[in-house]
């Protein structure tokens, strides 16, 4: 089976690569590009530590095909600084201690900014709805539902 | 028991017990840290394993030269390439494994035990030829009848699983082989005069599903292996000198031929202190000559890694009408899976623990049967037999009128109790948690319609163990602080405030790092919530090491005794100004000395550390339960546990709420399916569903501290008792909600729905 050429945007850097046709978004960004900042932790769209934006929108790289990013922009857990200032969900993330092992904590912060740009002041609920696709296994959630409020207060400006 | 310590003066600590940045946030938020996947080598093939369809069956023959034949297919094990091992129990975290078995749970060989046993592995230029490689390989199979069920498993005419299982702990010993591999016994006074003095005896069975840890990582390594014999493992483990350990013997290595390195690690639970793959991937490297990368899949990890035992649990308690608990008694049948060492001896030991009794009986029954191979969870054994047994004190305080949080004060373990199995206590935070619990306003908070209230206790012994710690002090004075416990939940954090705190000097100034096995002598694993009580004792024993020899060097430079120097707030000091006028020396002050003072410096421990304190917490949960669905609603949790003295407050927080979290999703969903050829129906988390953040609330937590007297600071473990009371304080709450009394985990909608219907049916509660 002949490899497919993908031109894409990913971080914001014109990127190419050549991919298997069973080759996942995941495989590539990790296997490929060595972009192994998104986890994964099921292959099955279940657990968000894969979690990355295209288009804008969020998806799990797990269920993404590689060939299917050909002309798109791509955004992961790498290009989630800037430089050496973190995001403020990523500071916030540090000092509320809202991760133990750290493994699902790339895929939630791809997953909370995502919810912040939409709505910088969602309800405690609306957080937990919109993580309930990224497991934790370590934290019980309490500190990382903590942190993404208090990152939406302070986006606010409150 | 280690003798007792002075206690730190607690008003005057710089660091400990606050709560400074994780020195591997940064890492860890930016997607750097490179966990157990994340490593790729030069050349490095691409392994999978070959796994069992097949619950029970002979492997009569496996031919795997089609395999070898595919291009890009680089190397194929079998059995073949293991060596056969004798019986030999070894520890592995606080249960106990034996090298006969790890050497076929890694690779079967005569048998397949369970639906995803190890069968064979290659090794491919990819993994898509790898994937291919293994549809290539045929396996002869006969199947054998097989049996799942724990009390199935225990009758005569059960399908054994090992012919050469004799039960040990019976008299007298057996002649015929069965599938329960050991029978264990604590007992204290006399249960018979006790249930003689009991005005009400509650007698109940209970059904635990096993579970599986669940941690996001699934398990991975790279091996390299060099035609010298020098072999590397990258892995992502809970203890990688337990991995060398056993890969060394497995593989017929010299343990200084093999060197570890653990990776940052997503989770463990007590699940990553065995090994699966890594003696496979390093077989397959030696075969190949190329460094070979294994990751599994989540429906491996599901079907090959170890949940913990699902159990019946037979609980008798009597209790005079004041509540008085005259006697216990439990019987205990844990699932092991497929090999002997279920953690029945651990959970026959905490049953009871929590309370002060004259007469207690456990009886416990390690038995085999056809599942993976149970691995350590969190507590291993201690929330099965606490579960019935906290239920049925529950019951009992209903049925005599008194308050479940006074029925345990009344009967509470305390300073001086003789515990059934063995010690007696020191202090421990029993009737602090249950105080704490009673004053807590979630206690008094009103209830709605539909909504129930349950508490319950937990108890965990936590361990010690062998640690070493070196602390470089470097050239400008910053430490280098080198330690060999894999950091799962924040532990670098603690153990490098603990130095900062000895030091005198800022947390800034110490970089924790997780030494190689070749850096640092053995370490044992993170597990037994050893991570910070034995690190920060190793610390303080290191600290005062190199503190001594900042002193000496000091004293070399003022021409004084060594006597004559004491260490303060960071720096050496005349100790009296008897001994001069000098100014006092900074640690950076004597990095620059060092070499004219006799050269570099660093502090040393190397100890086995004992005195772990046990830790005992109490747990209030609200519920409703939706009569329409069955769906039992957490509405409000609170974690009250004594930590003996929480060095980083927020990780000794997060390990409270992530155990309490786990422990719901055991009382309320998680459970292994099997099919009745026994296959694993529910191999992913779509269908084996843990907690996500909308099925719970925030978890509120008290941190009580009651002083661990072995320790300078009074530290306890923390991790492991959080899991232990979610499940009866639901059960309870359930209970107040619907009249419904639960004997069966998990209490999941469709069975809460059915008990729901039955009960309407017969028109009343039960
Ligand atoms: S790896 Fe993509 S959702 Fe789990
Ligand atoms: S911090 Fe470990 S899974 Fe979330």
């Amino acid at each position: 089976m002949p490899k497919i050429h993908v031109t894409t945007t990913i971080n914001g850097d014109a990127t190419e690569y050549l991919c298997e046709p069973e080759q996942t978004l995941l495989d590539v960004l990790r296997d490929e590009l060595n972009l192994t900042g998104s986890k994964e932790g099921c292959s099955s769209g279940d657990c968000g530590a894969c979690s990355v934006m295209v288009d804008g929108r969020l998806v799990c790289s797990c269920l993404v095909m590689g060939a299917e990013a050909e002309g798109r922009e791509v955004e992961t857990i790498e290009g989630m600084a800037d430089g050496e200032a973190l995001h403020p969900l990523q500071q916030k993330f540090i000092d509320h201690a809202a991760l133990q092992c750290g493994v699902c904590t790339p895929g939630i912060l791809v997953a909370a900014k995502a919810l912040l740009e939409q709505n910088d002041d969602p309800t405690e609920t609306e957080v937990r709805y919109w993580l309930a696709g990224n497991l934790c296994r370590c934290t019980g959630y309490d500190k990382i539902i903590r942190a993404v409020l208090d990152t939406a207060a302070e986006i606010r400006g409150a | 028991m280690p003798d007792e310590v002075k206690l730190n003066d607690m008003d005057s600590l710089n660091w400990v017990g606050t709560r400074p940045a994780r020195p591997d946030g940064v890492d860890k938020v930016t997607g750097k840290a490179r966990f157990g996947a994340d490593l790729s080598l030069p050349g490095m093939l691409h392994g999978r394993v070959l796994r069992s369809p097949h619950a029970h069956a002979i492997l009569k023959s496996i031919d795997t030269s089609k395999a070898e034949a595919l291009p890009g297919v680089k190397a194929v094990v079998t059995r073949d390439d293991f060596n056969d091992m004798p019986s030999e129990f070894v520890p592995a975290g606080e249960m106990m494994v034996n090298y006969r078995d790890i050497v076929r749970n890694v690779m079967a060989r005569e048998k397949v035990l369970y639906d995803g046993h190890a069968v064979a592995a290659v090794a491919a230029t990819s993994a898509s030829i790898a994937r291919k490689a293994l549809k290539l390989i045929e396996v002869d199979y006969e199947v054998l009848p097989h049996v799942i069920d724990v009390e199935e498993a225990m009758k005569p005419e059960a399908p054994l699983l090992h012919d050469d299982l004799f039960t040990v702990g019976v008299e007298p010993a057996p002649k015929k082989p069965s599938n329960i591999a050991k029978v264990v016994e604590f007992k204290l006074g006399d249960v018979e005069k006790g249930f003689g003095e009991a005005d009400i005896i509650v007698e109940r069975t209970f059904n635990t599903a096993p579970v599986h840890q669940g941690y996001i990582e699934p398990h991975a390594c790279v091996a390299s292996v060099n035609a010298d014999g020098l072999a590397e493992l990258w892995v992502t483990t809970q203890g990688h000198y337990v991995v060398r350990g056993h890969c060394a013997r497995m593989l017929g290595m010299d343990i200084s031929k093999l060197k570890v390195t653990a990776s940052e690690i997503g989770g463990g639970f007590g699940g990553k202190t065995v090994v699966y793959l890594e003696p496979v991937a390093l077989a397959l490297s030696n075969k190949s000559g190329a460094p070979v990368k294994m990751v599994m899949s989540r429906e491996e990890v599901f079907r090959a890694s170890g949940p913990t035992s699902g159990a019946r649990v037979y609980v008798k308690v009597g209790a005079k009408s004041d509540g008085t608990i005259t006697a216990g008694h439990c019987e205990l049948k844990y699932q092991a899976g497929a090999f002997q060492g279920s953690p029945v001896q651990p959970g026959a030991m905490c049953a009871f623990a929590p309370y002060d009794l004259e007469n207690v009986d456990v009886i416990g029954y390690d038995v085999v049967s056809n599942r993976p191979k149970v691995a350590a969870y969190r507590a291993p054994g201690a929330p099965i037999s606490e579960f019935g047994v906290e239920c049925v004190i529950d019951e009992i305080a209903k049925k005599i009128g008194m308050d479940p949080l006074d029925i345990r004060m009344k009967n509470a373990a305390k300073e001086g109790t003789q515990a059934a199995y063995g010690p007696k206590f020191g202090p421990i935070g029993m009737i602090s948690s249950l105080e704490q619990a009673k004053a807590h306003d979630h206690y008094s908070a009103p209830l709605g319609e539909n909504q129930g209230r349950g508490v319950a206790s937990g108890f965990w012994f936590n361990i010690g163990g062998e640690t070493c710690v070196t602390m470089n002090v470097n050239e400008d004075g910053t430490v280098a602080l080198l330690t060999g416990t894999p950091d799962i939940g924040g532990s670098r954090a603690s153990l490098s405030m603990m130095a900062a705190e000895e030091l005198g000097i800022d947390v800034d100034k110490v970089r924790p790092m997780i030494a190689d096995t070749a850096s640092l002598p053995y370490t044992f694993l993170t597990g037994g919530s050893r991570a910070t009580f034995a690190g920060t004792t190793a610390i303080i024993h290191a600290s005062k090491d190199a503190i001594d020899k900042m002193r000496a060097r000091a004293a070399q430079f003022w021409d004084v005794s060594i006597d004559e120097v004491v260490w303060e707030n960071g720096e050496a000091r005349p100790a009296s100004t008897n001994v001069g006028d000098f100014d006092p020396l900074s640690i950076e002050d004597i990095a620059k000395l060092a070499n004219s003072t006799g050269g570099p410096i660093s502090g040393r421990a190397e100890i086995n550390v004992q005195g772990a304190g046990p830790s005992i917490g109490t747990h209030i949960v609200d519920v409703e339960v939706d009569k329409e669905t069955g769906r039992v609603e957490i509405l409000r949790y609170t974690v009250l546990q004594d930590a003996g003295k929480a060095v980083h407050p927020s990780y000794v927080e997060g390990q409270f709420q992530g155990g309490a979290v786990q422990g719901i999703g055991w009382a309320l969903n998680e459970e292994y399916i099997y099919d009745d050829n026994g296959r694993l129906e529910n191999a992913g988390f779509l269908d084996y569903r843990i907690p996500v953040a909308s099925d719970v609330p925030m978890i509120d937590t008290v941190i009580v501290e009651v002083p661990n007297p072995v320790h300078p600071y009074g530290v306890r473990g923390v991790g492991e008792t959080p899991i232990v009371p979610p499940m009866a304080a639901i059960n309870a709450a359930i209970e107040q909600a619907t009249g419904i009394r639960f004997t069966e985990l998990p209490m999941s909608p469709p069975k809460v729905l059915k008990a729901l219907d039955e009960a309407a049916a017969s028109g009343g509660d039960d």
